[in-house]
């Protein structure tokens, strides 16, 4: 009876099989990034002149690239970054996007329009040159990458959390709160952060694949990740040059990249069905 | 006009089916007001749905026979069925912007209803016109050309039944009418409701938790409880002499004095979960009278006039 | 405004507990873009006394402005203008001490069991949350609300609940322990049992009623159900766009209405007892105007049965019919009290 939210979750998500399979993959994922130094043969820069371009074997399961670095071990070590631009960008995101939306949608009026405005802007600039124009700005390097990117994405986060807050701060229970003195920031944070987290749970889970996609690409065009990375856009980008001599050089981290994004979307796919009867049911 | 022959409503769980609605068996007389009433979850607008054939047909199954003027609804095909709807029995809900096109004129969709028997536009408007001042709608040339947004509550209902008064139907559900209405306007859509039936002598099927419209204007009650029917009679029979113990303490909870007369009764516990098929009397958690013999049979239904039976062991 | 002063003159033994004057909320409505800023006069000018321990229920349609009054007295919302004095303080000029100290003193329970309750906390920390508000130690409101829980006849292991998992009875009664913990004066009761069911409601109602004898609570409640303001309620204010239309006990006017809003209030009310039905009953026409474009004269003149051409020019002054009972009308401006 007295059932905690989190455990009624974990109860049905039990019976939900792509959350499961989503779990499963990216704790696999998450593993391999924990152990990438166990687990790699080689280390990731190690250039082995005399192996170059060498398809796979059993010496290098994977082949290796331009410069003999291995590629399984380049694999390995590339969940680290890919998990990376996942978990900090998402996050950067989500801090911009609940901090406006929150503010925008509880004070609403004029701090409301000024705030959408600059979502506005922000999302009206296609996202790649916005991206291309911060990369120039702040120079190339994985860090600037996912800040440009978290900089255009933000605004999704902030759409709807502010229609979350907008929604939730007429109810009854927040103005009882406020009747019985309760003051702003605690009204915000004790009553209406806790029940956007599962929307947010919600947005989290399908902004981590399209946060990952697009830095992936803006380390494709060259402006992510520098060499020696062993960023699987990176890795890409160095395969399109061999598309005919090596295709093993962009197979591999391709199918790493898809393998990734695809857990994202499955336990993001689940967590919404596990989610979503209890966001309505509030 | 209409009967009910032991109607059940079951829903599929996994190992079984669990009864909505249990046997519940009724008549409704032409030109008569027919309310079924009970709280919530006790089934009642579950029998309103399966009468129109309006159950999100997925898991459950209607036992029982459903008979309209003679026929046995249950046999008509889905074609059919969309030909009694409307034309032969009209419903009306609790929430009519729901139930309106957001995009017609109000005033169209009433005549939406006319149209099907093919008449020049003019006279169609006509009638529409005519229609809304019949439903005391203010300004009726200029109302039908209204949106349904732009209506009130009580004018928007007002629209609805305009609508099923179109097509004469010989019988009207109304489930909750004027739950979602001011006490003022909901007196005013009684009164449509009752010159309804002095007028056109149809049937009125209405579905309501409200006691107090009970007594406005009922002829005949159902009071049903956790998916069966506790007792039915006459609306005097009811109120005047209710004989099952559930009728009985719902009478004196009904705040009708002051406090300075005494406490209202109150009904401890709380209405069973169907959950399991319980062979009971599904009162007999919350009866004061309730016996050994309460909770292993079912109970009789008995009768003490023509109209006035209920179903209890003790009494 | 005379009928105000001898209705406070004839209260004046007795201590006051609630009192309004002339007190109004205009909620601004920007027409279009260089149109003018129109006006939603939700309350115009209500002056209204509530004695310690006195249930007062507000009753009117929706629109009426009942809500927004209550509103007011929680400092929800503002009032453009008047003076609100629970126990003796003005509300409207409290110092930030005072402040803190008037929000423990007035507590409010709202109609929709399912959102009374923040979804996110379990039933304990709702109920202990006032408390800590208030400077209270956490371990402290956690065995008050202990206490609470069989003040309002609840098992304490509803404590570990979220509201999802409880009743809408339960939730109501829950609404109700928080509203108690704070020791408050005044209960806002806003349409309590309306989306409960008739069994239920008694309980709550009869609830409501012993609480209020035994902490000598005084109540203001709303609701559309004149059945349980004629149970539940020592004195009745009725509401009409804004304005109190009629002001008295409970007895004299829900059975000798004077106002004729108010009697065609009474007549639409459905009574619990068919044999009633063939009274001569009356039926307001048409339904209440807009907030914004208000008659010159009296607001209910449109739909007035008995209005003349007075009601059209100028807006009628309360006139006491009886006592402790007031009218806004001019059918009573030539016999004054006692008639």
């Amino acid at each position: 009876m007295n059932e905690t939210p989190f455990m009624e979750f974990l109860v049905s998500a039990r019976k939900n099989a792509n959350f499961l399979v989503g779990a499963f993959i990216i704790l696999s994922v998450v593993f391999v990034a924990i152990f990438a130094p166990v687990l790699a043969p080689y280390g990731y820069d190690t250039a082995n002149k005399a192996d170059r371009l060498q398809p796979p074997s059993a010496k290098y399961p994977f082949g290796t690239d331009d410069f003999g670095r291995d590629m399984l071990s380049k694999v390995i070590y590339g969940a680290r970054i890919t998990l990376q631009i996942a978990l900090i960008g998402t996050f950067i995101q989500m801090f911009l996007g609940v901090t406006v939306g929150m503010v925008s949608g509880y004070f609403g009026g004029f701090i409301d329009k000024f705030l959408m405005y600059i979502a506005d802007l922000a999302w009206c600039v296609p996202g790649i040159i916005l991206a291309l124009a911060v990369v120039t700005l702040l120079g190339k390097g994985l860090n600037n990458s996912i800040i440009a990117i978290s900089l255009v994405n933000w605004t999704q986060f902030a759409r709807i959390v502010r229609a979350k807050t907008m929604a939730i701060k007429n109810q009854a229970f927040i103005e009882t709160g406020i009747a019985f003195g309760e003051k702003t920031p605690a009204i915000m944070l004790r009553y209406i952060f806790p029940n956007i987290v599962p929307a947010l749970i919600v947005m989290i889970s399908m902004q981590l694949p399209s946060t990952v996609i697009s830095t992936t690409a803006l380390s494709f065009l060259g402006l992510g990740s520098q060499p020696p990375s062993p960023d699987w856009g990176l890795a890409l980008s160095n395969g399109m040059k061999y598309v005919s001599r090596g295709q093993w050089l962009s197979i591999f981290p391709g199918i790493a990249m898809v393998y990734t994004v695809f857990g994202f979307n499955l336990l993001g796919e689940g967590i919404r069905d596990l989610i979503d009867p209890h966001v309505k049911s509030y | 006009m209409l009967k009910l022959d032991r109607l059940s409503v079951e829903y599929r769980v996994r190992g079984g089916y669990l009864s909505a609605v249990k046997d519940v068996s009724l008549n409704i007389g032409e030109g008569e007001i027919f309310a079924v009433v009970g709280e919530s979850g006790c089934g009642k607008s579950t029998i309103a749905h399966s009468i129109m054939r309006l159950l999100p047909d997925r898991n459950e199954r209607v036992l029982g026979g459903i008979y309209f003027e003679g026929h046995d609804l249950n046999a008509l095909n889905d074609r059919q069925m969309t030909g009694v709807r409307g034309k032969k029995i009209g419903m009306i809900f609790q929430n009519p912007l729901d139930s309106l096109n957001p995009v017609y004129r109000s005033g169209s969709q009433v005549a939406e209803a006319i149209f099907l028997d093919k008449k020049n536009r003019a006279e169609v408007w006509r009638e529409v016109i005519e229609f809304y001042r019949e439903m005391k709608m203010p300004d009726p040339a200029q109302s039908v050309r209204s949106f349904p947004h732009e209506l009130s509550g009580g004018m928007r209902q007002r629209v609805m039944i305009a609508m099923m008064l179109a097509r004469n139907p010989k019988l009207l559900i109304a489930d909750e009418p004027t739950t979602a209405l001011d006490v003022t306007i909901e007196a005013q859509i009684l009164e449509i409701m009752s010159r309804l039936r002095a007028d056109f002598n149809t049937s009125i099927l209405l579905i309501t938790h409200n006691f107090g419209i009970v007594a406005e204007i009922a002829d005949r009650v159902a009071v049903m409880y956790a998916g069966e029917v506790a007792e039915q009679g006459s609306v005097f029979e009811i109120f005047q002499s209710p004989s099952h113990p559930y009728t009985e303490l719902l009478m004196k909870a009904l705040p009708h004095q002051s406090k300075r007369e005494g406490r209202l009764r109150t009904i401890e516990g709380s209405v069973p979960r169907i959950t399991s098929a319980a062979p009971g009397c599904r009162f007999c958690n919350r009866c004061p009278a309730a016996s050994e013999r309460c909770e292993k049979h079912a109970p009789p239904v008995k009768h003490l006039s023509s109209t006035h039976s209920y179903a209890c062991h003790n009494r | 405004m005379t009928g105000t002063e001898n209705m406070l003159a004839s209260q004046a033994d007795a201590e006051i507990m609630i009192e309004m004057s002339g007190v109004k909320k205009y909620f601004p409505l920007r027409g279009g873009f260089f149109g003018p800023t129109l006006k939603v006069r939700a309350v115009d000018g209500v002056s209204l006394t509530v004695n310690r321990g006195g249930i007062v229920g507000l009753v009117g349609e929706s629109g009426s402005g009942k809500t927004t009054l209550a509103r007011m007295i929680l400092k929800l919302v503002k009032p453009t203008e008047g003076v609100i004095k629970i126990d003796g303080v003005d509300i409207t000029k409290a110092t930030a001490e005072q402040e803190t100290k008037m929000r423990s003193e007035i507590a409010v329970v709202f109609q929709d069991p399912a959102s009374n309750l923040n979804p996110r906390q379990t039933v304990e920390s709702s109920i202990s949350r006032p408390m800590i508000i208030h400077g209270v130690k956490k371990s402290d409101a956690r065995a008050q609300a202990h206490d609470v829980m069989s003040m309002i006849k609840m098992d304490e292991h509803y404590l570990r609940s979220y509201p999802h998992q409880l009743s809408g009875g339960q939730l109501q009664r829950i609404a109700i322990a928080r509203a108690l913990v704070l020791k408050p004066k005044v209960i806002i009761l806003d349409e309590p049992t309306s989306a409960l069911d008739i069994s239920v409601q008694a309980q709550v109602l009869n609830m409501l009623l012993d609480l209020q004898e035994s902490m000598n609570l005084t109540y203001m409640i709303i609701t559309h159900d004149l059945n349980v303001i004629r149970y539940f309620s020592d004195t009745v204010a009725v509401m009409y766009l804004g304005k109190l239309v009629e002001y008295g006990h409970t007895e004299e006017v829900t059975g000798n209405p004077r106002h004729p809003y108010t009697q065609g209030l009474m007549g639409a009310s459905p009574i619990l007892d068919p044999s009633l039905r063939g009274r001569t009953k009356k039926l307001l026409p048409g339904e209440p105007g807009s907030l914004i474009n208000l008659p010159k004269g009296c607001r209910f003149f449109p739909r007035c049965d008995k209005a003349d051409g007075r009601c059209e020019k100028r807006e009628p002054d309360d006139v006491t019919v009886g006592p402790n009972h007031t009218v806004n009308c001019f059918l009573y401006d030539g016999r004054k009290a006692g008639d």
